[in-house]
């Protein structure tokens, strides 16, 4: 506790004030706060002005990281009152309530932020934060401010709600909380007739039942009965469904024998009471409904945090500049036309595929497809959707709608995912089995009885379908799944749901993507060829390259390091180029090679020129090149570093077959194939088209895969893969064609994940031996024609509570020994 | 022994008034967020005054 306090005050001078990054190479500060960014001071500003700097008090550096081309939305469309409709969940013209979707929301001070809002802007009545679900309710008045000024309010303090116009999210999510609260009327109601109708069933199990008179016996049976109405009816309905709907699949899933044994209860008790005068299996069913609800709460908990239901259109803008007779205005990109032309400044995304009609086009695909190459344009050009203009404003013809564009639909590609019904779901192929079974048994053993009497030959057919019902084994899979979900979890690791983990535990093949996925796209090694830099020099780069905020000069700023900057008299900074400035009287130049040797009119130093020469020819890495008063002095070289763990996951993932897909050239071929052994398939020069085909391929060999990627370049494969895992330096910004997030940290797991996930297998099986000891045990009883009802009233719950502590400890334990908990 | 039909009539009647509650508790949304309440609790209402602000940042 003490060791980490005093580290946090050794780094506090480093690292922001506002969201606690590093400030590497950043010269804002206010006072003795440091700044990473100057989205970041703004904000402090902002909080600062509005005496609301308890923010900072109540977590440390809380707040989200600016990101700039995020602040340069344009909101002006939100005045439209189609958009704002379907924003908007209610408004009487006076007052309006508006719900949004912030995934920034992560820490106790966003919620304490969120709520103050009305401290910005009186027109906020109220603002309520639903943390689990990362929403915002806020109530304001349509006097005193808009829709529009709200959201910019959010924005300009780094909480950009995702404005989805698709409207099925937010329907969704609607629908899914109204699907909880009907489980909670559920328990409510199993609970209150499970604890009623034990309470008046004990008279019966107690030896003093014979002193009763008659009258009271049917008083209660009746009550009994009544109470018994709601639970079969109401709070069961859903395994009735649940097993009809499979049947009509023709298939059998778990919900079938318990809704066999559910309706055999609750018939025969029903006949009992009415007819025999005998107490029934009343409180037996009761009780079995309600642990299986509860049971059903648990993995609806675990669901509860995080949320995939995200698609494309949370990535693209969500407005575009458009220009209309000459006007220009903002309207939402959902509504963008063919022929419409839109205008697309410094930074900011193209939505949707058009046509360049002016300016020169610097395109940024890394969003795509993960290389950070910049990619000239010419007029006349086809661009396409998701490419991040970087220089000047261009104007642009829209040749295709946002949602028929060649990026969306490689996303939308249809692969009818997986095909479920052919998937083997584990407790599924068991409960066919097992029902069958008892079918076979409890036929068998009435017919037996047959000879004897026909009314022992029915009490013995439903007292099997009663003992067999397989509540240990309905409930073992939720919570042994549940719990792994759990663990998962606290090791950063989030699947889509639980036969997930199922499908984790058979893979037998991994492909990985290269780019961001073993290569670490944060840690970057910068090496420099030619002629060392003198220190004086080293100033004079570092100095022109403060100025620039490309990702490449700022990695060289960070690995130069001086210490002392001197200003610059002239700075010029051409996109998809390099820079040139001058500096006490010395011209720098540094960018790419072409740009950097038309500059260097003597190219006196021969020996450096050649040697670049040589290396580009390979060209292996990211380059850039440098140049002071005209001689050429070298260039450096970026490549990107692989992942610290690397080579642990690898060995301990030697049981799998593996193989690398990358959209780069083949550069790295020997270093990876040190890495990964010589058994491993190494692909270059992939596209999303050549990833997906691959995938196709070994499974049509029959090999179940693992896919480990990132971005939206590999989504389709990422689809088309048994497991696809998307790997993220930030869990709320990822693919959502995955079955899993991993986040980066815990990359060094991931062989740990999927021997988790095997023995999990491993734990249901066990489960379900023990169940059907419980079963065997049961039918001993239930066979012979005595099945009473108080050793059934034991015998169920008590193999529910066995089934679940097992599963509990089990997994808990084995987590333990794979270093998971 | 009719007293005891009486006394699981008056007990139900009660144990239905409690169900009542919790359907009620239910359907006003006390269910919808079960964490954010508990973190709203904490935070104080007061304001926090400059100097005091500045207090905290050194």
């Amino acid at each position: 506790m003490i060791e980490e306090k005093l580290q946090n005050n050794i780094i506090y001078e480093k690292i922001c004030f506002h969201c606690g990054q590093n400030c590497l190479g950043s010269e804002i500060s206010l006072g003795d706060k440091y700044f990473c960014c100057a989205g970041c001071k703004t904000v402090y500003e902002i909080l600062y002005q509005n005496n609301l700097c308890q923010y900072y008090n109540i977590e440390k550096n809380p707040g989200n990281k600016i990101n700039k081309n995020v602040s340069t939305n344009n909101f002006e469309f939100l005045d439209d009152p189609d958009v704002k409709e379907k924003l908007v969940s209610f408004s009487d013209g006076e007052y309006t309530i508006a719900t949004f979707f912030i995934s920034q929301m992560h820490c106790s001070s966003c919620i304490w932020l969120l709520e103050n809002l009305y401290k910005f802007n009186s027109g906020i009545i109220q603002s309520q934060v639903n943390f689990i679900q990362k929403q915002l309710t806020i109530r304001y008045s349509e006097k005193n401010t808009s829709l529009k000024k709200v959201v910019e309010l959010l924005n300009s303090i780094g909480y950009m709600p995702e404005l989805n116009f698709s409207d099925l999210v937010i329907d969704e999510r609607k629908r899914e909380s109204s699907i909880s609260k009907k489980l909670y009327y559920k328990i409510g109601i199993a609970g209150f007739c499970f604890g009623n109708i034990m309470l008046l069933s004990f008279p019966e199990y107690l030896s003093f039942v014979n002193n009763i008179d008659t009258f009271l016996r049917r008083v209660f049976a009746y009550v009994i009965t009544v109470l018994s109405l709601p639970v079969f009816f109401y709070c069961s309905s859903e395994y009735f469904n649940s097993a009809y709907k499979s049947l009509k699949r023709k298939v059998i899933n778990i919900d079938f024998p318990l809704s066999l044994g559910i309706a055999v209860l609750f018939l025969r008790s029903l006949y009992e009471i009415l007819f025999n005068m005998a107490p029934g299996y009343m409180d037996s069913l009761a009780g079995l409904v309600f642990f299986l609800l509860i049971g059903k709460l648990f993995q609806e908990k675990t669901f509860e945090t995080l949320n995939f239901e995200r698609s494309y259109k949370s990535y693209f803008p969500v407005s575009v500049t458009i220009k209309k007779d000459n006007k220009e205005f903002s309207i939402a990109a959902s509504k963008l036309q063919i022929g419409d032309t839109m205008i697309i400044r410094n930074d900011e995304l193209v939505p949707s595929d058009a046509v360049l009609m002016k300016g020169k086009g610097y395109f940024d695909y890394s969003f795509v497809t993960g290389e950070s190459k910049i990619i000239e344009k010419q007029t006349g050009d086809v661009i396409y959707a998701g490419g991040r203009q970087k220089g000047q404003a261009i104007e642009l013809e829209v040749i295709k709608e946002t949602s028929q564009s060649y990026l969306t639909q490689l996303w939308n590609q249809d692969f009818s995912k997986k095909n479920e019904n052919k998937l083997i779901v584990l407790s599924n192929v068991i409960s066919k089995y097992f029902t069958i079974v008892v079918l076979f048994i409890a036929f068998t053993a009435s017919l037996f009885w047959m000879h004897y009497s026909l009314s022992v030959a029915l009490n013995v057919l439903t007292s099997v379908l009663i003992v067999a019902c397989p509540c240990a084994l309905a409930l073992s899979t939720p919570f042994t799944f549940g719990n792994t979900l759990r663990i998962f979890g606290r090791n950063k690791f989030y699947l889509k749901n639980t036969s997930v983990v199922e499908k984790l535990a058979n893979i037998d093949s991994i492909v990985f993507d290269k780019t961001g996925t073993i290569t670490n796209s944060e840690q970057s090694t910068i090496t420099f060829s030619g002629r060392p830099l003198s220190h004086a020099e080293e100033v004079l780069v570092s100095s022109a390259l403060r100025n620039s905020s490309h990702p490449l000069s700022r990695y060289i700023f960070a690995q130069l390091n001086t210490d002392a900057l001197i200003d610059a008299d002239y700075y010029n900074e051409i996109p998809g180029k390099g820079i040139e400035s001058i500096i006490a009287n010395n011209k720098v130049s540094i960018g790419s090679k072409d740009f950097v040797f038309a500059d260097a009119l003597e190219a006196t130093d021969k020996f450096n020129t050649d040697k670049c020469n040589n290396v580009i020819s390979e060209a292996i890495d990211t380059t850039v090149f440098i140049s002071i008063n005209g001689k050429n002095n070298g260039f450096y070289k970026i490549s990107n570093s692989y992942r610290e763990a690397l080579e642990e996951v690898i060995n301990a993932l030697k049981n799998y077959k593996l193989s690398v897909l990358s959209g780069d050239n083949s550069g790295e071929m020997i270093r990876l194939k040190k890495i990964f052994k010589e058994a491993s398939t190494l692909l270059f020069r992939q596209t999303p088209e050549d990833k997906l085909n691959y995938i196709s391929s070994l499974q049509l060999k029959g090999q179940r895969i693992l896919m480990i990627g990132d971005g939206l370049n590999d989504a389709g494969a990422l689809l088309k893969s048994d497991v696809g895992i998307s790997i993220s330096e930030d869990i709320t910004n990822f693919s959502p064609a995955c079955d899993a997030i991993l986040d980066s940290t815990s990359f060094s797991k991931i062989g740990s994940f999927l021997d988790f996930s095997k023995s999990n297998l491993g734990i249901i099986k066990l489960n379900f031996i023990i169940s059907l000891l419980y079963n065997i045990a049961g039918l001993s009883f239930a066979i012979k024609g005595n099945l009473s009802p108080i050793v059934a009233a034991v015998l169920m719950p008590l193999s529910s509570v066995t089934a679940v502590t097992f599963t509990t400890l089990a997994t808990n334990f084995m987590a333990k020994r794979k270093g998971l908990l | 022994m009719w007293v005891i039909a009486v006394l699981m009539f008056f007990s139900l009647l009660v144990a239905c008034g409690f169900l009542a509650a919790f359907i009620w508790a239910v359907k006003s949304g006390q269910y919808d967020d079960k964490y954010t309440p508990s973190v709203r609790i904490l935070f104080d209402d007061n304001e926090v005054k400059k100097e005091n602000n500045r207090d905290i940042q050194k």
